[in-house]
């Protein structure tokens, strides 16, 4: 009987934990529920991922009310996927979370971390669930405004300088998508996105649809960092606590690319969006300047935190290049770096959670020969760069495969080339960091540190783990990326 | 000139918006850019109480005698949409609070030159 309310758990799990942390408030307490609620919703993810995998679309009629009158939840395999990246980072995150920095910061209101956390964890959930357009903008504030919070929580006082521009760019993003749903209701007199979608050929691409389109790809552009709208990214990332860079790096922007490619493929359509209007230029251009200019710009950042929320700045542009292709490989690439890039990012700013709360910084200089006191860290570091590089028998590797195999069958040879030299780029940076800690004299103070412990490490190792099982063992990530692909491309 | 005046609520949300972004791009002060953000998303809520007006209709409460009403789920929507706005300016104002304390200052600039300009 439970199994059929599933879609609904695991964005309710969260959602009643976060209020329970508050109620409870010891700080043991407000673990165990964040705890149970993140493996819970992640359980949840995963019996659903097998579900759709093998009997395709759920659909779930909220408070039994049909849809489209009723609000639909809608989980085909790009919507597990997302499930699975944002719950699996939640779960390995939340137990980090409790030893490190931020919570002996925060000291005894660390309960309001974790609700914070579920709430966070909640909306990204809703996002990845919903089949309503205007439920989705909800879902995406609530995840919005506890990033705000949580980014607000970081040491140094540009924190919350950080965490203001974002919440100024982040709520102009959301707005315009608010514009944008509210120009395709008016235009289809409906929410449901299926339903939209269905409506809109009927309508005719009027100029409320061609407005509503566009207030949606800027919008959608803000919240996902896209070059040029990305400023918000590299302070937020770099001056948020190192347990929330990893999880909002390795989810929030993905769940934004989720909603890019939501509306792009199945609500206006691929004949509107890439035929009637030359939508995949843009894109391409954008995608390849953000794959180099953030990218050089991370090679001259003495803060390595800086350094990967650049890079993640970069990253997007891959993803985003795998749609503009409008391609079945071209999305698979692309689906399948948002999972890969998750695992890489999670695991490196994990890594850098450890330094942190170890040495008090994340400056390349201060690294210095931290190898020899840090090894087990470092190694972690190390396996997360390579994978970020795109090294084979690593997960970075297989997603520029595949976009490179994109690109080449669209006869782009130039742009193949282009993926391989910014990929050098980014070896560029990482080892900037190696050097540093690999092969430079730690500093006087620095000669005595000592190794992280386990609770930290072993979240990062799990990730790092992560990163080479799925370079070598493929299947999982790849089977449901080409099943997303091809219904997003077959909606049509 | 009639479409022009016909369609004048969808002239003041564009003024709105407009004047809003202004303000949120242009001035220096925390508190005011916060304003401006305000402006701009009221100009969504007059955009969508527009969509729901029908013409003749009258408020969506059941009479006896009447048969068009306006539509009421757009104003239902924007009232949810007004409840994440006042979240926002609340964090917003929090976070503005915060950084005076920190730094002793609302305005960009001095923040900025504060922080050796980052």
């Amino acid at each position: 009987m439970l199994r059929e309310h599933l879609p609904v758990l695991v964005i309710i799990i969260p959602l009643i934990a976060a209020p329970l942390c508050i109620l409870f408030r010891g700080r043991d307490q407000a673990f165990g529920i964040a705890l149970l609620a993140t493996w819970g919703s992640f359980a949840c993810s995963a019996v659903i991922a097998a579900k759709v995998m093998a009997s395709g679309t759920l659909s779930y009629e909220l408070g039994g009310w049909p849809p489209p009158i009723g609000i639909e939840l809608r989980i085909d395999a790009l919507n597990a996927l997302i499930l699975l990246i944002v719950s699996g980072i939640g779960s390995v995150v939340a137990p980090y979370a409790r030893n490190s920095l931020l919570l002996e910061y925060v000291e005894d209101r660390s309960y309001m971390f974790y609700c914070a956390f579920l709430l966070c964890l909640c909306g990204l959930m809703g996002v990845a669930v919903t089949g309503d357009a205007f439920n989705l903008f909800v879902f995406l504030e609530i995840s919005s405004l506890s990033s705000y919070v949580l980014i607000a929580l970081g040491f140094d006082r540009r924190a919350l300088t950080a965490s203001y521009q974002y919440l100024i760019m982040g709520t102009i993003g959301a707005t315009f998508i608010v514009i944008s749903i509210g120009l395709l209701y008016q235009a289809t007199g409906t929410l449901n996105m299926a339903d939209i979608a269905q409506r809109l050929p009927e309508h005719g691409y009027d100029r409320t649809v061609i407005a509503a389109f566009a207030f949606l790809v800027i919008g959608v552009a803000l919240k996902m960092a896209l070059f040029p709208l990305h400023q918000w990214l590299p302070n937020a990332y770099s001056y948020a606590p190192s347990t929330v860079s990893a999880f909002l790096a390795a989810t929030a922007t993905k769940v934004s690319v989720y909603i890019l490619l939501r509306f792009l493929f199945t609500v206006f359509g691929v004949q509107f969006s890439f035929d009637i209007l030359p939508t995949a230029v843009p894109l391409t251009i954008l995608a390849i300047l953000a794959m180099f200019i953030p990218s050089i710009v991370a090679c001259f950042e003495h803060n390595v935190k800086k350094v990967l929320a650049y890079s993640s700045v970069a990253q997007i542009g891959y993803m985003v290049l795998g749609i503009g292709f409008v391609t079945m490989t071209g999305l698979t690439a692309g689906i399948l770096h948002l999972f890969n890039h998750a695992l890489m990012k999670g695991a490196l700013f994990l890594v850098l959670g450890a330094v942190f709360y170890r040495i008090g910084s994340c400056n390349i200089d201060r690294m210095a020969g931290l190898a020899r006191t840090m090894p087990w860290t470092m190694a972690a570091f190390v396996g997360g760069g390579l994978s970020l590089i795109g090294i084979p028998m690593t997960a970075g590797f297989i997603s520029k495969w595949y976009l490179i195999q994109a690109a080449i069958e669209k006869g782009w040879w130039h742009i193949a080339v282009l993926i391989v030299a910014s990929s050098l780029i980014a070896v560029i940076y990482i080892w900037r960091v190696i050097e540093s800690a690999y092969f430079r004299e730690p500093p006087e103070d620095l000669q005595n540190v000592k190794e992280a412990p386990l609770s930290l490490l072993i979240p990062a190792w799990i990730l790092v783990f992560g990163n080479v099982y799925f370079g070598i063992e493929t299947s999982l990530p790849v089977s449901m990326a080409e099943l997303a692909a091809r219904s997003l491309l077959g909606a049509n | 000139m009639v479409d022009f005046f016909g369609l004048y609520n969808y002239w003041i949300v564009i003024v709105l918006a407009m004047a809003g972004m202004y303000i949120v791009i242009a001035r220096g002060n925390l508190i005011k850019k916060l304003v401006g953000l305000n402006v701009f998303q009221a100009s969504v809520f007059v955009l969508y109480i527009s969509f729901g007006k029908v013409s003749g209709g009258t408020a969506p409460i059941l009479l006896k005698g009447v048969v068009t009403y306006s539509n009421p789920l757009p104003h239902v929507l924007i009232l949810t949409a007004i409840v994440v706005g006042v979240a926002t300016t609340a964090l917003g104002l929090a976070l503005v609070v915060r950084i005076r304390r920190e730094y002793g200052t609302i305005e960009e600039d001095d923040i900025h030159s504060q922080d050796g300009h980052t």
